[in-house]
């Protein structure tokens, strides 16, 4: 058995430990780290401004450590490595013996001689402790100011901001971001941050920083050219230093810029020991994010077995977003090669900048510069990853879209090595070679190569591959929705309708294979309550309803549900709102005001709900069909009820709405608003089909989405009168049922519609199809079979029967454990729950 | 040592989902299928990925001809007759023998 000693328990550290004990490699691991706690989350450190607490940025715990069997010290650092007797001594004196060595200590902030830079209130940003004292030393503090205008350093005025100081950054260069942009981006991320109130120094060298006494502030900064600056703290972010003195004292080579020297299986200069991540330094590079980091880690696991990787190096293209701006720099972002081209797009007014840098020939991409958009940043990084042939106006790909279709890089051209899933480092070559082992199908390619079951950010870069592959292999792109129908969605809905099919086992036995999943059936369950309009909880639907259609609430991280009665319209008289406060008392749930004008009570048990809804129901309260793909909620404002500008009764026609189409299944969820008056208080431009009021009738709007990808609502018709407002209305959304792919939001349904808004307005105003006294009938006939649902259910004894925890006893799930925060319950962190079933066991 | 235990009624099942009940303190899923042999399937209620207990209240189908039960969290798949996750080979959930008699359904712990 291997002894293997990792020091330093940083990101990549625990990287290389996790990747070790899951290895057939036979080792007993022993892990020193310097800081007090288990590696956690470095890059995700400024979330601890945000709220996240240590726990959650934790990657790992001193108890995963004993169950991996790993033996694990932290709090001690290692001062010494005495390479003969092969042994290494912390400081407090302990000795760890070890047959191979690794070094993973990572880098420490650089904090410039500046006389004055030991006060209290001078810091620097990159542990969980430092983070502690400058939260420590915000308190009582009006201004603060951050030293060095990089990467870290504007995370670190981000931090200081959400602390609530006035934030000053200063930057002794000219520019901010000075390594990854070049002076026209940096220029366009100065503007957009001091938009933000952050104040920007350029060119500033701090020569002193003073105590004051006898003033509102605590330092004095003072500049070289006689500037100064009051501030309360002061935050060092002025570059990063490898931790190499362990190394150097041991005799280790180091890199010329320092770092310990490593070559391409990291090893050091001497055979049993290992450098990665921060402090290792390959070609006299250092490589100062996470991700090559990973790789280096890996790689080092594998000179311990048989199959031995190498690390060959890292690109340092980065994308990020700093204090709310997207910046992304990729390659050489200053076009320092000789002859290289460039080409810049700068638009001041929506505050975008972006450039590419090309080399002489026009063929290839050498860097790219992208501020306040990075849309463009993944297509470029493969060009620029692949060397792919750029198009003759490179141009194009920086335009905005309506100057010139951008040639969207298509999978075909994409080489081997290109690499499609970063969290994986999956390469079209490892998909391709997957597929040749005759995994066709998108899933069996997922859960061979692991692509896309990380962030999931490559999912439609993926599906371009295979779909891409399987034509060029002569086979047919699956449109199948699963492995048990080869149909979309819509060929269903047709076969369903046509041949007047009422169950999914009738479906699945004329049409399918096998027997359904959890895409399938949802998709079927769905396509049945738009047709048939049916009981969802009836027999014959109970397996096609997924937990939050089975039990008709949300389920919620801990197992608990949540309860969302209909408040139409956002309008509830004042003993209807007593009620809700009654009910979440009496059964202890936390309660919210949604994004969406109603209220949430969160956190009851499976069996609390038929009890909860039923007094919600003799109150006169109906669901809300929060959990459905269904109309969700009809926002409103006052309208001309209250409001000095309203035109028309905005919430009355909120309600009619809302009503009318509570229940109705489809694709994916719907929402609607109103508005009174053009300045739009509902926000009805950013729903599904939102309506404003004019002087002359109601404008209607069309596809139109929030959340993940926003998109502006479409102009559809103007001043209709209120029957014309409706059936249009009727049509819009039956077509939409009818034609949509599952989960298609009416937004991306309308981005995929041949012919556009035009073709829309024409089967709806003018009935270009001749169906539209169809789709009328059907949603008359819907409107007309509306049934609470849990209404039906709470009167059904045999339905509750469901509602159960556990069938054979009444007790409750003890791991549903909650604890008390600003005056209501909310679930345990896992943390919280082990130590309070600690406790009470 | 191994104990065979009645655990609940057969009417006590629903047919294409599942139901949990308790035994010496461990959650099981049970699911009736009607249309499969056997007719009863029992792993933990537990799913270690979403940390809860749901996976009974899961949608079961089969996946590449292997029944499974996707946990209504985060919708992985755990073999209804193995254990094991699909999306992830190194995660898997107890898996208890379970068989009708008669009207009684009786788990072997
Ligand atoms: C409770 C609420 C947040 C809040 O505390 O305010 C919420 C909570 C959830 N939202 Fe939302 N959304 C809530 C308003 C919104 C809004 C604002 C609005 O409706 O005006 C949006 C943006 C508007 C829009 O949809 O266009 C919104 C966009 C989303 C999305 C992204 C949809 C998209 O098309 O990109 C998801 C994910 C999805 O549906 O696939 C989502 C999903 C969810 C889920 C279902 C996530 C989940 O699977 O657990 C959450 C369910 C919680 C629950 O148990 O009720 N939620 N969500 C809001 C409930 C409103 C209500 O009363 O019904
Ligand atoms: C605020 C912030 C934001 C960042 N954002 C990003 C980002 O968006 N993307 C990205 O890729 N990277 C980002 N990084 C960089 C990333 O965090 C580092 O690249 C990564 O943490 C390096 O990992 P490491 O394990 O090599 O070093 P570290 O995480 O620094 O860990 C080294 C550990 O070794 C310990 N140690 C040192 N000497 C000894 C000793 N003698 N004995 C025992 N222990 C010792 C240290 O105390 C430390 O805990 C960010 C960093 C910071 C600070
Ligand atoms: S934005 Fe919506 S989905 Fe995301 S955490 Fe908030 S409520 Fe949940
Ligand atoms: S990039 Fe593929 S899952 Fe994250």
């Amino acid at each position: 058995m291997l002894n293997v000693v990792v020091i330093g328990n940083g990101m990549v550290g625990h990287h290389y430990v996790e990747q070790l004990a899951a290895s057939p490699i036979d080792t007993q691991i022993t892990v020193i780290g310097g800081e007090t706690r288990p590696a956690y989350d470095r890059v995700h450190l400024s979330e601890y401004f945000a709220g996240r607490s240590p726990e959650d940025l934790a990657l790992t715990s001193r108890e995963h450590y004993i169950e991996i069997g790993v033996e694990a010290h932290f709090g001690d650092p290692v001062f010494r490595i005495d390479r003969h007797n092969k042994n290494v001594i912390t400081q407090a004196g302990r000795q760890f013996s070890y047959d191979k060595l690794v070094l993973a200590t990572g880098s420490y902030p650089f904090v410039p001689s500046v006389p004055g830079r030991d006060h209290d209130s001078c810091l620097v940003y990159r542990t969980i402790d430092d983070l502690g004292s400058i939260k420590a030393q915000a308190d009582e503090a009006h201004i603060g100011v951050v030293i060095g205008g990089g990467l870290l350093g504007l995370e670190a005025a981000n931090a200081l901001q959400n602390l609530g100081l006035e934030t000053h950054v200063v930057e002794f260069a000219p520019g901010l971001m000075g390594v990854q942009l070049d002076t026209g981006g940096s220029g366009m991320l100065r503007r957009k941050i001091e938009a933000l109130g952050v104040k920007v120094h350029t060119s500033k060298v701090t020569e002193v920083i003073e105590a004051t006494k006898d003033s509102d502030t605590r330092l004095l900064l003072k500049f070289a050219d006689g500037d100064c600056l009051a501030t309360d703290v002061v935050v060092f972010s002025a570059g990063i230093r490898p931790f190499d003195q362990l190394a150097l004292d041991a005799d280790l080579k180091l890199g010329d810029r320092g770092g310990i020297e490593i070559d391409y299986h990291c090893k050091t200069s001497d055979s049993d020991i290992f450098a990665i991540g921060e402090c290792a330094s390959l070609g006299g590079r250092i490589f100062g994010l996470v991700a090559p980091g990973y790789r280096m880690a890996e790689a080092a696991v594998s000179q311990l077995g048989d199959d031995k990787q190498s690390f060959q190096g890292a690109d340092m293209s980065t994308k990020l977003k700093l204090l709310g701006v997207d910046v992304g720099s990729i390659g050489d972002a200053h076009g320092t090669e000789e002859g290289a081209i460039a080409y810049t797009f700068s638009d001041e007014r929506i505050e975008v900048y972006k450039r590419l840098i090309v080399s002489a020939n026009g063929k290839t991409l050498l860097g790219a510069v992208l501020v306040g958009d990075c849309s463009d940043y993944d297509t470029l990084l493969q060009y620029y990853l692949n060397g792919i042939d750029l198009p003759t106006d490179p141009e194009t790909l920086i335009l905005p879209y309506n100057a010139g279709a951008t040639p969207a890089l298509g999978a075909s051209v994409l080489p081997a090595t290109a690499i499609i899933c970063s969290c994986h480092n999956v390469s079209k070559g490892d998909i391709v070679e997957a597929m040749d082992a005759g995994y066709l199908a998108l899933g069996d390619v997922k859960v061979e190569t692991k692509a896309s079951t990380g962030c999931g950010g490559c999912a439609a870069l993926l599906k371009n591959i295979v779909d891409d592959q399987l034509s060029e292999r002569g086979l047919e792109v699956d449109t199948a929705i699963c492995e048990h129908f080869s149909y979309t969605r819509q060929e269903l809905f047709h076969l369903i309708k046509v041949g007047n099919i009422e169950s999914f086992d009738e479906l699945l036995d004329k049409y399918g294979s096998g027997r359904g999943c959890d895409i399938c059936k949802p998709t079927v369950g769905s396509i049945l309550a738009s047709l048939w309009n049916d009981y969802v909880l009836k027999e014959k639907h109970v397996g096609l309803q997924d937990t939050n259609d089975t039990f008709l609430a949300n389920m919620q991280k801990n197992g608990t549900y949540s309860v969302v009665p209909r408040i139409a319209g956002g309008e509830i008289t004042p003993d209807k709102l007593i009620v809700l406060g009654e009910v979440a008392k009496k059964y202890n749930l936390y309660t919210k005001i949604t994004g969406a004008q109603r209220v949430d009570l969160f956190g009851a048990r499976v069996q609390q709900l038929p009890s909860i809804w039923k007094e919600l129901v003799d109150a006169g309260f109906e669901t809300g069909h929060a959990y459905g793909k269904a109309l969700r909620t009809v926002k409103s404002c006052v309208g001309s009820t209250w409001c000095r500008y309203g035109v028309q009764d905005s919430v009355a026609m909120a309600l009619y709405v809302e009503n009318r189409y509570k229940g109705l299944r489809s694709p994916h969820k719907l929402k609607s608003a109103v508005s009174g008056c053009t300045r739009e208080c509902a926000e009805a431009q950013s729903k599904d089909f939102g309506i404003i009021a004019t002087e002359n009738g109601w404008n209607l709007f069309v596809c139109g989405n929030g959340g993940m990808k926003p998109r502006h609502a479409d102009l559809f018709a103007t001043d209709l009168d209120d029957e014309t407002l409706i059936k249009y209305i009727d049509r819009f959304l039956m077509f939409y049922v009818r034609t949509a792919d599952r989960l298609q939001r009416t937004s991306v349904w309308m981005e995929n519609l041949e012919g556009g808004l035009d073709y829309l307005k024409q089967v709806v105003i003018e009935d270009s199809l001749g169906i539209a006294t169809e789709l009328e009938e059907q949603m008359n006939n819907i409107v007309g079979t509306y049934q609470c649902e849990w209404k039906r259910t709470i009167e059904n004894p045999e339905r509750l029967k469901r509602f159960v925890q556990f069938v054979n006893t009444d007790a409750e799930d003890d791991q549903i454990v909650f604890v008390q925060e600003r005056g209501q319950p909310r679930p345990a962190t896992e943390a919280e729950r082990l130590e309070l079933s600690k406790a009470t066991a | 040592m191994s104990q065979i235990l009645k655990i609940c009624e057969q009417t006590d099942l629903v047919a294409n989902s599942g139901i949990c009940a308790i035994a010496e303190g461990q959650q099981i899923a049970l699911f009736y299928l009607p249309k499969e042999t056997p007719l009863v399937y029992a792993i933990g209620n537990w799913d270690p990925i979403g940390k809860a207990n749901v996976l009974s209240r899961g949608m079961v189908g089969d996946i590449n001809q292997r029944l499974v039960v996707a946990s209504p969290l985060y919708k992985q798949h755990f073999d209804l007759q193995t254990g094991n996750c699909i999306e992830d080979s190194a995660i898997s959930v107890p898996v208890y023998h379970v068989e009708l008699a008669g009207d009684e359904v009786l788990v072997t712990l």
